[in-house]
């Protein structure tokens, strides 16, 4: 059964702005924010399947409800996050102990080495792919690679309102990749294409793309990614995928959304 | 010319971020010589690249590192030069950092600096205001002078292969009495004509093409072998024509060069009969002492008491001359300089501009002369004797050849192949 760490969005708000999306004036409703989590929540147990853990919500850090940014495991080993702006530095340490808690062997990273976690690291089963240059360094990768012995591409992010991996590309449990080319630089897409051939790739439009449709969870053959994607969902559909839609806009307001908000375990 | 060296590693092949780097590093009017390549033999090994980015100023250089670091390369030798006062005149720090003939850059205050005048076997003395470093001889150290030390901060760049595609090129540094001759005659006399048409370039005011890589003069380094064994004509000829530009020698080439213009022999032997003449071991000592009475080899060649040879063709061309002497030497001749170090400063102040060095029949001014050359000069040596191009060949440079022929066959051959018709 697929396992996922999440964060109640208790003290979830805008606090500061550290992405394009995030505007102090651009107020969160509270209450809004709360039946979105819970339709999020109930859609990944009920109708996906998948186990949620849940972080204890901490007052004074609105962004630990992005689970996403935890940090990366593998086998057992858990590398924690190094955020790249201070505001979101307090959450490590809440990350590093739910890892510890819960049996994972915690490696941390140089304090000068940025990396925002499972936002910036994705892949399939042979291969991984990592961001750089807006929130991760591509160094980050480099050390990542040798902790889990695995190949990891570095992609360059070069769309500020695409500034995690997470949100522009979405690897599939049937080896496809749902992603929107123009937030990589033509590096990128030609190792992209090098490596997931035409047949596999689903390009999500421009206006979709800017409302996180590739910002999807992915358990099984269920894909659960913010309503408001109609073109996205088709081709899921097409592809023998089961979408789930939901309303996330909330959370869209900080640069999130479904995808930011889990983090998978194994 | 601006360089740093920088390491790439990680998965930078597939993910093109090897490529990307060194486009960037093209599109910003840089270049790049990739030092070391390790690629990874699994997909999960790591690669990694060591790269040496070079620009024609150290801003542009800087640009280039600032672009291409977030794309994970790590800049290499990150800290400064050691240095340390020299204890007392003519005495280096113990821990002194001793040149190779390699080009050779120091770190100084965060920056690279060339340093000037290499040669092998020297010390480094550095400048901190301006900034500035240059190769200094054991001898000439004054105390209190800064001299580099240890190894921290120093890069030595392997020389390039040059990009003629002539003998010079393809030549390693063995030595052959076997190797066909003419083929390699013809390209030394190429390289004499370019450097000559160089010259005249740089000379002449608005005249374009001038390629400073490929020198201004051509240095003729030669023992009295040449003179007994009639090569003569055939080097004063170059040096008539224009392509001969220093001269080094010692007593010994130009006494008998000025005993053949006065008496018509070499040590004694008669130059066309080919036996010995009458007192002619007296000639030189003869020789030397009528040059001697003349006070300078310029006022015997222009007061008409020499009028042809290799000493007459320099002075009338204006060939700088060092002769450097020796314990053995008679006489010797005004101009000798008989002291050692001031013997190898003369011959140092006038390296500046060489493009060829021809070093023929002599083996200690050929030594003395490929001791004090920067490797990137290409060298001829030539001797009967396989043991002296062998010890000049073992300076480790691509652009060395060696000939094991005589000294007269080669002078004449060569002087043919530039048009002499004797």
């Amino acid at each position: 059964m697929s396992r996922f760490l999440v964060c109640p969005p208790d003290h979830f708000g805008i606090q500061y702005e550290i992405n394009p999306w995030m505007r102090l004036s651009n107020t969160v409703d509270k209450h809004a924010s709360q039946v979105q989590w819970r339709t999020l929540a109930r859609v990944l147990e009920e109708d996906a399947g998948a186990k949620l853990e849940r972080l204890t919500p901490v007052a004074g850090l609105p962004d630990l409800v992005f689970t996403a940014n935890a940090g990366v495991m593998h086998d057992g080993t858990a590398v924690i996050s190094r955020f790249r702006h201070p505001e979101r530095r307090g959450e490590e340490e809440h990350f590093a102990r739910w890892f510890k808690e819960h049996g994972y062997r915690v490696i941390r990273l140089d304090k000068d080495c940025y990396f925002e976690g499972a936002g910036d690291l994705l892949g399939f089963s042979d291969i991984w792919f990592g961001g750089y240059r807006q929130r991760s360094d591509i160094k980050a990768h480099r050390v990542l690679s040798e902790v889990y012995g695995k190949e990891i591409l570095p992609l360059e992010l070069v769309a500020s309102r695409f500034y995690h991996l997470d949100t522009c590309f979405c690897p599939l449990s049937n080896g496809e990749l749902l992603y929107y080319p123009a937030a990589f630089d033509s590096y990128a897409q030609t190792a992209i294409a090098d490596r997931v051939d035409a047949q596999r790739r689903i390009v999500v439009p421009h206006t979709e793309a800017s409302r996180f449709a590739c910002n999807a969870v992915c358990v099984g053959r269920h894909v659960v990614l913010p309503s408001g994607c109609p073109e996205t969902t088709a081709m899921l559909k097409d592809r023998g995928y089961t979408p789930h839609p939901i309303a996330l806009d909330q959370f869209l307001k900080s640069g999130g959304s479904a995808k930011c908000l889990t983090l998978a375990l194994d | 010319m601006a360089t740093e060296t920088v390491t790439l590693e990680g998965h930078i092949i597939d993910s093109l971020i090897l490529a990307k780097v060194l486009d960037t590093i093209l599109q910003r009017s840089g270049t790049f010589t990739i030092n070391e390549m390790h690629v990874g033999a699994t997909r999960e090994d790591a690669s990694s690249a060591t790269i040496a980015v070079h620009a024609d100023s150290p801003q542009r250089l800087a640009a280039i590192l600032h672009a291409i670091q977030p794309h994970g390369t790590i800049l290499e030798h990150a800290a400064d030069c050691t240095v340390e006062p020299a204890p007392k005149d003519g005495v280096l720090p113990d821990a002194f950092y001793a040149t190779s003939h390699l080009r050779t850059q120091i770190r100084l205050n965060h920056q690279w600096l060339d340093v000037d005048a290499i040669e092998m076997d020297l010390a480094i003395r550095v400048t901190v205001e301006p900034p500035a470093a240059r190769t200094v001889p054991m001898a000439d150290v004054k105390a209190g002078d800064l001299i580099v030390t240890g190894r921290t901060g120093v890069r030595v760049f392997p020389l390039e292969r040059p990009q003629e595609r002539d003998a010079f090129a393809f030549m390693a540094a063995d030595v052959s009495s076997e190797r066909p001759h003419h083929a390699m005659i013809t390209d030394v006399a190429r390289r004499m004509w370019l450097i000559r048409d160089n010259r005249r370039k740089a000379c002449t005011p608005g005249e374009a093409g001038y390629d400073p890589d490929l020198g201004t003069k051509v240095l003729f380094v030669g023992g009295p072998a040449i003179i007994h064994a009639g090569g003569r004509e055939a080097l004063s000829w170059l040096i008539e024509s224009g392509f001969i530009h220093v001269l080094f020698c010692g007593n010994a080439l130009a006494a008998h060069d000025m005993e053949a213009s006065l008496f018509g022999t070499s040590l004694g032997y008669g130059l066309r009969a080919g036996c010995p003449m009458p007192h002619g071991h007296e000639h030189h000592l003869r020789t030397i002492n009528r040059v001697r009475d003349a006070g300078t080899l310029k006022h015997a060649v222009e007061s008409g008491l020499i009028r042809d040879g290799v000493v007459a063709s320099c002075v009338r061309n204006n060939v700088g001359m060092v002769l450097a002497g020796s314990i053995r030497d008679d006489g010797p001749l005004p101009d000798v300089i008989t002291d050692t170090r001031e013997a190898q400063t003369a011959m140092r102040a006038a390296l500046p501009g060489v493009g060829l060095a021809l070093l023929v029949a002599t083996t200690l001014h050929a030594i003395a002369t490929g001791n004090c050359l920067p490797a990137k000069v290409p060298t001829v040596c030539v001797d009967i004797n396989p043991a002296v191009p062998t010890k000049l060949s073992d300076r480790g440079s691509f652009q060395s050849i060696g000939l094991v022929m005589d000294a007269a066959s080669f002078l004449r051959q060569l002087a043919q192949a530039l048009g002499w018709k004797g």
